[in-house]
């Protein structure tokens, strides 16, 4: 597993949207190559720290380092080298009227990389993609390969740090476990950090090493995956969204 | 602006009867559902049939199953272009099949209700919810100023909705998705119809909201004696609230069983889909991925 | 493989075949629809006339022959004569230079610069925002004749300040739209997407938001086209537009109105060839709305 570095700090985040302040003193360390979520229910503020550490949500205090540097409030040209994002909605993430090579090839003339063509192939295989896919728009593709086309977007600068927004909130089953596997591949193989949003927990057992519970913007517990899977989660927010999502709790 | 005398008669009520007795509440006999496209007529049911009793029965199925095409064609609303056939399709000893939209109207809400997935959508966003739960009553029945918000309120309680009066007076935009949610099945079921179909109830919400408006449903369809067609992709969630559970896939029904033995299931296609979902206790290094023969080459 | 079947691949192998390939099923769905074929070809008639005009109109359209004045539509003169005895058909067929050149250069004086007003205003928001709008709003607020009357009495009438004139009054309703469908997908993730990859705002504003904004740009120019081309028969009516002896539309009608009850055709007929290219405009317009229109076009 990665060294001692860190991949993510975050040192009390507090991050506003106009007059509502939408989370409340968020302190997290994600260590390099570790997958970790952050899970909770709507209005927990879950997505808004995403969007923060990417550059999306721009008012916030408090301190964001990724990769041992620290992060400005706005959008960072070399920082979108290094971390990229993957959305929830494979319907309104690619742009409807560029073809999925334009969507791939946009990062690297941003960046000047050349040999376009070539790593655009090889991405597209890298997701489980046919070639033919190459120039077709994405209307043309299912929920599940518009998905793929998401990750294979936010691998093209060959980022080390992953921030996923619900990657597979809006598939059906089984596209959703395809999407996981081709996720769980790719860190291993890339050596990647993943920092997921999610409030599906089973998703969680499955792809993640710790996570985050996160409360009306708060976090309530931060706890390791096998004390989620034996469900001896601490706190008794928890402990309810362990049983809703169909857990059972052990012991007492 | 609402009909307050029904158009046409009602025809008669289906006898409270246990499920499984000799008279269905809804039997349905080789349902197809057809859309025109650029390439020809597409069916997306192909010929499903079932019956169902006083019973709650669950249909699961992915998108593009025809779980919600099957739901909203035996309540007629599938516009022209798109063309439902059966061999038969009885609610009681009505023909479904052969009332004019006229009498439907007088079917829909009245007899057979229907709850969608996302209040914000289903929920008209300029009237209150006190309106819009009277309207569902005086559709179909003529009362009394009194009545009405009598019924109202108690419909609202029977909810589980704290404060009926407040509440009442309230816009759909000033109230959260799991309690839009309660107000849609209190206007769906306050003209006491012998049938609901949920069609994704719980898939807007969330998860700690989605058990509790499930029990809600339950909870009315039991005592009420209703029957109940839930809808849904989460197999998990028809296994805890339904009897019985018909999978589709690509527009047939792959697999017909009781509830509690979804875990024996037969068809390689809902055992797949049984594996494919990731479990609380995760242990698999990789899901196990469905094998798609219909979807080759895409 | 046939033109056809390379166009409508399902799996084309490079961007050009994609394209070419889009802009196919589009024309073909488009002439699917018969009032958009006549609009069409309506459209096609007109600059054909205008392209063709000196080969194709039997007379001069200045011509003089006062001996010849006021003659009723004849096999001679298909349209008749008007009161200087020049040859209606020809003047209307001359008139179509006229009207499609004024249509031709408001649409590409004001549509440019509408969509690139309205895209920058709403995606940066904030005071470029309101300042944009703010000078939209005082533009939009002006009558297009009471303007055209202004810019008259100060530069002098004529073809080419009519035109600025109503180009002046056209840009501000594209730059709305361009604006309201700028803020629809301003915040959709795939703007988000191309920001995070560290985009310029000038790469957003023209690589992802402008071509959205095109489709309803080109059906709000195509049905306004109408409106341009009745503006212009306007200010040529009250003399302001092209001056005599050019055969504009509109002044040609308004000429003939002295000679309405007796010799009907001199207005008349300027008036149909209005009456049919403004049809024609909306027709394809509407054709084109029905093809482009993401919300019926898309959706699979």
């Amino acid at each position: 597993m990665g060294g001692h570095m860190s991949a993510i700090t975050l040192t009390d985040l507090d991050i506003s949207y106009g007059d509502t302040q939408v989370t409340h003193g968020i302190t997290l360390d994600i260590a390099e190559g570790e997958s970790f979520a952050l899970v909770g229910e709507s209005g927990s503020g879950k997505s808004t720290v995403l969007r923060a550490i990417a550059g999306l949500a721009p008012e916030w205090t408090g301190r964001i380092s990724v990769l041992g540097k620290a992060r400005g409030h706005g959008i960072d040209r070399q920082f979108s080298r290094q971390c990229q994002m993957v959305f929830q909605d494979p319907y309104g993430s690619l742009h409807p009227r560029k073809t999925i090579d334009a969507i791939l090839s946009e990062p690297l003339t941003i960046h000047g990389l050349g040999n376009r063509g070539a790593r655009v192939e090889a991405m597209l295989s890298a997701v489980g993609l046919d070639r033919r896919f190459r120039f077709r728009f994405p209307h043309q593709l299912s929920g599940g390969q518009r998905q793929r086309v998401v990750i294979a977007r936010a691998l093209m600068l060959e980022p080390k740090v992953m921030l996923l927004d619900e990657p597979t909130s809006a598939l059906d089953v089984s596209v959703q476990a395809e999407i996981l596997n081709l996720l769980k591949r790719l860190r291993r193989e890339q050596g990647l950090t993943y920092l997921l949003v999610t409030h599906n927990l089973p998703v969680v057992s499955f792809l993640c090493d710790r996570l985050a519970v996160m409360r009306h913007g708060r976090i309530v517990e931060v706890a390791g995956v096998e004390q989620l899977k034996s469900g001896q989660l601490a706190d008794a927010y928890s402990r309810e969204l362990f049983a809703a999502s169909g857990g059972e709790i052990a012991g007492g | 602006m609402t009909d307050a005398v029904p158009d046409a008669a009602p025809p008669p009520r289906p006898s409270p009867q246990g499920g499984g007795s000799e008279k269905a509440l809804l039997d349905i006999q080789n349902l197809r559902v057809s859309f025109p496209t650029p390439k020809g007529r597409v069916e997306v049911v192909k010929g499903i049939s079932f019956t169902l009793g006083r019973e709650r029965l669950g249909i699961v199925g992915e998108s593009g199953s025809g779980k919600s095409m099957t739901g909203r064609s035996i309540l007629k609303l599938i516009r022209p272009r798109g063309r439902v056939t059966a061999d038969r399709m009885m609610f009681g000893d009505t023909d479904l099949l052969a009332q004019s939209e006229r009498q439907m109207r007088a079917i829909r809400g009245a007899r057979i209700s229907m709850v969608m997935q996302d209040p914000k959508f289903s929920l008209n966003p300029v009237m209150t919810v006190g309106e819009q739960i009277a309207e569902a009553l005086v559709t179909h029945q003529k009362l009394q100023r009194s009545e009405i918000e009598a019924r109202v309120r108690a419909m609202l309680e029977a909810v589980r909705i704290n404060d009926p009066d407040r509440v009442a007076g309230l816009y759909p935009h000033e109230i959260s998705g799991g309690m839009g949610q309660r107000v849609m099945i209190a206007m769906m079921l306050i003209p006491e119809p012998d049938l609901l179909i949920a069609d994704e109830p719980t898939s807007a919400l969330d998860v700690s909201v989605q058990a509790q408006v499930l029990d809600i449903i339950d909870d009315l369809v039991t005592t009420k004696g209703m029957g109940l067609i839930l809808i849904s992709h989460d197999l998990n969630l028809v296994s805890r609230y339904c009897d019985r559970i018909l999978v589709m896939n690509g527009g047939q029904v792959v697999e017909e069983c009781k509830a509690s033995e979804l875990a024996q299931a037969k068809h390689p296609y809902t055992q797949g889909l049984l594996a494919a979902m990731p479990q609380m206790n995760e242990t698999r290094a990789e899901l196990p991925v469905l094998e798609r023969s219909q979807w080759a080459g895409t | 493989m046939t033109t056809r079947d390379w166009l409508l691949d399902d799996s084309p192998s490079s961007r050009l075949q994609a394209s070419l390939g889009r802009a196919y099923r589009v024309t073909a769905a488009l002439l699917r629809n018969p009032l958009a074929v006549l609009g069409a070809f309506i459209i096609l008639i007109l600059i054909f006339a205008a392209l063709l005009a000196p080969w194709i109109a039997p007379y001069s359209p200045v011509g003089q022959d006062l001996s010849n004045r006021l003659l009723p539509p004849s096999g001679a003169h298909w349209m008749g004569t008007d009161e200087l005895g020049r040859d209606i058909y020809s003047r209307v067929i001359y008139g179509a230079q006229i009207t499609l050149t004024i249509v031709l250069l408001v649409a590409v004086i004001a549509a440019p610069l509408g969509l690139i007003i309205g895209a920058v205003s709403g995606y940066f928001g904030g005071w470029v925002d309101r300042l944009l709008m703010g000078v939209t709003d005082i533009f939009l607020s002006m009558p297009k004749l009471i303007l055209a009357l202004a810019f008259v009495a100060a530069l002098g009438p004529g073809i080419e300040n009519a035109i600025i004139a109503i180009a002046i009054t056209t840009w501000p309703a594209y730059a709305r739209i361009a604006r309201a469908e700028t803020l629809t997908f301003r915040n959709a993730e795939f703007i988000a997407a191309v920001q995070l990859q560290g985009a310029s705002p000038l790469r957003v504003i023209v690589n992802h938001i402008l071509p959205l904004c095109t489709s309803s740009m080109i059906i709000r120019v195509t049905l306004d086209m109408a409106g341009i081309i009745l503006t212009a028969a306007g200010l040529g009516f009250i003399g302001l537009g092209a001056q005599p002896p050019l055969p504009e539309w509109g002044a040609m009608i308004s000429r003939g109105r002295s000679f309405i009850l007796d010799q009907w055709w001199v207005a008349t007929m300027p008036g149909f060839a209005i009456i049919v290219v403004s049809l024609g405009f909306c027709f394809l317009g509407d054709g084109l709305r029905d093809v482009l229109d993401p919300k019926q076009a898309e959706g699979k």
